[in-house]
C-alpha cells in the first residue's frame, strides 16, 4: 500500500497573532509556523499502519513557509520513506489553490490512501481533504479518529458527536481527513531530525501558485477584545486565588 | 436563480441535530432580508419519516434513499449538490460539523461556488458577507462575497435553534434528483460512547484542563483541585488526543456537552470547538498566561496568569 500524507505549515498556535498594515491579513513577517496538528495526526495514523503493514508513507508539503523543509526533515526521521516539497517562496495559499497543487502533484503518483488534517485553523474556504478527492474524484471521509486494513479496502472509524462514532469500509483509493490518530503522535529526537537534514533526502518539484480562486474577499480581520464579557481578574496568584474562592462561594460550590 | 435560503439538515439515527434548527432560524432571518424563502433538505433512508419536524421551513425538499443509510460521506454531498443545482438557491447553509465536514467542500466544488468556513455569522443585507472565526477564535475576519451565490459552513451557536423550529409553512416536498452513487463508501453502523469512570456532564463542579498543562503528570494537581471542590476534570481535545485522559472526560463538538455551576479552565484556549459544549455553564472561570486567549471572551471571570502558581494556592484555600 502507498499513502501519502499532506502536511500543512500553520502560524504557531501559542504564538500572539498580529494583522497586517491594512487589517485584512495577519501579519507574517515575523511569524513562525510549525505543522498542523492535525496533520500531525494524520502522520502518525500513516506511520501506524506502516507499521502494521509494511505500507510505503510519502509526505508532501507546499512550499508555504520556511519551517517547511524542517517539518519535511522530522517526518522523515519519525519514519516516512519519502519527502517532497512543492514549490518554494508559494506564500500563503487559501486551501482550493493548496488542494490543486496537492492534487496534480498526487494523480501521477497514484497513492492507495490520502491522508491529511480534518483541518486546519487558517482555512476560510474549506478542507484540503475533500477538496483533494473532489479533484481527484475520490471517496472522502473527514473527522477520522481511526483505521484498520481489511480485504478491499480501509476500514475507518469517523467521528460524529458526544462521542457517537460511525464505522465505514471505504474502497482504496481513498482519501481521509484526520481528527485523532490511534495514539498520540510520536516523538522523535533532535538528534534523529538533524540526521535526516544531513542526508538531505528531500525531493523538491516545481509547482506555480494558482491564481486566487475569486469569490471570497476578506475585508477586516481583528483580534476579539480579550476578556470581551469577562471581568478580569488583577494581582498575582494569591489576589487571584481570594478572588476565585469568593466566586466558587458565591456560585454555592466552596 | 431564485432569491431563496437552502438549508441542508443533518440528522442521526433519525433525529435532526440542534444546529438545523440554529440554521434554519438563521435561513429564516437571511430569506427575509432577500425577499426569498427558506427551503430544508432533508436526505436520507427515512427521511420522509423527519419532514413534519422541519415548520420552521416554507419548504420541505425530501430526498428519501436507501442508499443512503445513516450517514453517506458519498453519497450526501453529491445529493446535495443535485438538489443545489436543481433548486439554485442564493445562499446554501451546512452546519459546520462531523457531517457538514464531507458535504460542505465537495458541493462547493461541484456547483462551483464559493464556500465560507467557520461562520458565526452571514448577512445578506448589502451583498452576502459573513464574520468567520480563524486561528482557532484568535482571529475574526469580515469576509463579502464579490458573487451573488455562496455556500456558508456555519459554526453552532449562530442562531437560536428554538426560532427554527416554527414560523413556516412547512410544506413537504418529495424530490426525484437522479444522482450515481458509486458506493466506494459503505456505512458499517454507529457506536455509541463507552460510559466514563465520571459522568462529566453531571457534575457541578469541571476542572477543565487544556494545553496549559504541558503533561500526563500534572493533570494530579487538577484531579486533587477537582476532589477538594467535589467535582470532577474535564479536558480540551488536545489533551484527550496525547491519551492524558480518556475520551468521556472531553469537553467540546466532538465531545460532550456540560453545563456544570462552575466551570474553572486551567490553560484551556477557548477554540470555537470547545465553547460549543460549554457556553451555557452558569459560572465560568478562565485561567491562561495568554491575554489573547479567546477563552476569556466566553468566561465570566479570567486571570491572566500561570495555571501552575494558581493551583497550590487554591487548593489550599479550598482545603483549609
Amino acid at each position: 500500500m502507498k499513502i501519502a500524507v499532506l502536511l500543512r505549515p500553520v502560524p504557531d498556535p501559542v504564538e500572539e497573532l498580529e494583522l497586517s498594515d491594512d487589517g485584512t491579513d495577519l501579519d507574517r513577517d515575523f511569524l513562525g509556523y510549525v505543522l498542523n496538528e492535525f496533520d500531525d495526526h494524520a502522520l502518525e495514523e500513516a506511520l501506524l499502519l506502516k507499521d502494521e503493514t509494511g505500507a510505503e508513507v510519502s509526505v508532501w508539503a507546499l512550499g508555504t513557509a520556511d519551517e517547511v523543509d524542517q517539518i519535511l526533515y522530522t517526518a522523515l526521521a519519525k519514519g516516512a520513506d519519502r519527502a517532497c516539497k512543492l514549490g518554494d517562496d508559494l506564500g500563503a495559499l487559501d486551501s482550493r489553490a493548496q488542494a490543486t497543487l496537492f492534487a496534480d502533484a498526487l494523480g501521477d503518483e497514484a497513492p492507495d490512501l490520502i491522508l491529511t488534517g480534518v483541518q486546519a485553523a487558517d482555512e476560510l474556504v474549506g478542507q484540503v481533504a475533500v477538496l483533494v478527492a473532489s479533484a481527484l474524484d475520490l471517496p472522502h471521509v473527514e473527522v477520522v479518529v481511526g483505521t484498520e486494513p481489511v480485504d478491499g479496502g480501509i476500514r475507518v472509524t469517523k467521528e460524529f458527536w458526544g462521542g457517537i462514532t460511525g464505522d465505514y469500509q471505504v474502497a482504496l483509493p481513498a482519501v481521509l481527513g484526520i481528527q485523532a490518530a490511534r495514539e498520540a503522535p510520536r516523538y522523535v529526537a533532535v538528534s534523529r531530525v538533524r540526521q535526516a537534514q544531513q542526508e538531505g533526502n528531500l525531493e523538491e518539484r516545481d509547482v506555480t501558485a494558482p491564481d486566487p480562486a475569486p469569490g471570497v474577499k476578506v475585508v477586516e480581520m481583528r483580534i476579539p477584545e480579550a476578556g470581551e464579557g469577562a471581568e478580569m481578574i488583577e494581582g498575582d496568584e494569591a489576589a487571584a486565588a481570594d478572588a476565585i474562592v469568593e466566586i466558587l462561594r458565591r456560585a454555592g460550590v466552596a | 436563480m431564485s432569491d431563496n435560503v437552502l438549508v441542508i439538515t443533518e440528522h442521526l439515527e433519525g433525529e435532526p441535530t440542534e444546529i438545523s434548527f440554529e440554521l434554519i432560524a438563521l435561513g429564516r432571518r437571511l430569506a427575509a432580508e432577500l425577499g426569498g424563502q427558506v427551503e430544508v433538505l432533508v436526505a436520507g433512508d427515512g427521511a420522509a419519516a423527519m419532514a413534519d419536524r422541519f415548520g420552521g421551513a416554507d419548504t420541505v425538499l425530501v430526498v428519501d434513499d436507501a442508499r443512503l443509510d445513516g450517514f453517506d460521506p458519498e453519497g450526501h454531498p453529491r445529493v446535495a449538490a443535485a438538489v443545489v443545482e436543481a433548486r439554485t438557491p442564493k445562499v446554501v447553509l451546512v452546519p459546520y460539523t462531523s457531517e457538514g465536514m464531507d458535504v460542505a467542500s465537495e458541493l462547493a466544488a461541484r456547483t462551483n461556488l464559493p464556500l465560507v468556513s467557520y461562520c458565526k455569522d452571514v448577512r445578506a443585507t448589502d451583498g452576502l458577507a459573513a464574520t468567520c472565526q480563524l486561528y482557532a477564535g484568535k482571529i475574526e475576519a469580515d469576509v463579502e462575497v464579490e458573487g451573488d451565490r455562496a455556500v456558508f459552513a456555519v459554526l453552532s451557536g449562530a442562531a437560536s435553534a428554538a426560532d427554527g423550529m416554527g414560523g413556516g409553512a412547512g410544506t413537504v416536498e418529495t424530490v426525484d434528483v437522479e444522482v450515481d452513487l458509486p458506493g466506494r463508501v459503505q456505512a458499517l453502523g454507529f457506536t455509541q460512547p463507552e460510559a466514563g469512570d465520571v459522568d462529566i456532564t453531571a457534575q457541578d463542579v469541571l476542572v477543565v484542563v487544556g494545553r496549559g498543562i504541558e503533561s500526563e503528570d500534572n493533570i494530579a494537581e487538577a484531579e486533587e483541585l477537582a476532589e477538594a471542590l467535589g467535582g470532577a476534570v474535564a479536558a480540551s481535545r488536545p489533551v484527550v488526543d496525547q491519551g492524558w485522559l480518556p475520551k468521556t472526560r472531553q469537553v467540546g463538538k466532538s465531545g460532550l456537552t456540560v453545563k456544570p455551576k462552575v466551570y474553572l479552565a486551567l490553560g484551556v484556549s477557548g477554540a470555537p470547538e470547545h465553547v460549543e459544549g460549554m457556553r451555557d455553564a452558569a459560572t465560568i472561570i478562565a485561567v491562561n498566561t495568554d491575554p489573547q486567549a479567546p477563552i476569556f471572551g466566553v468566561a465570566h471571570y479570567g486571570w491572566v496568569g500561570d495555571l501552575f502558581d494558581l493551583v497550590p494556592e487554591l487548593l489550599e484555600r479550598v482545603e483549609s
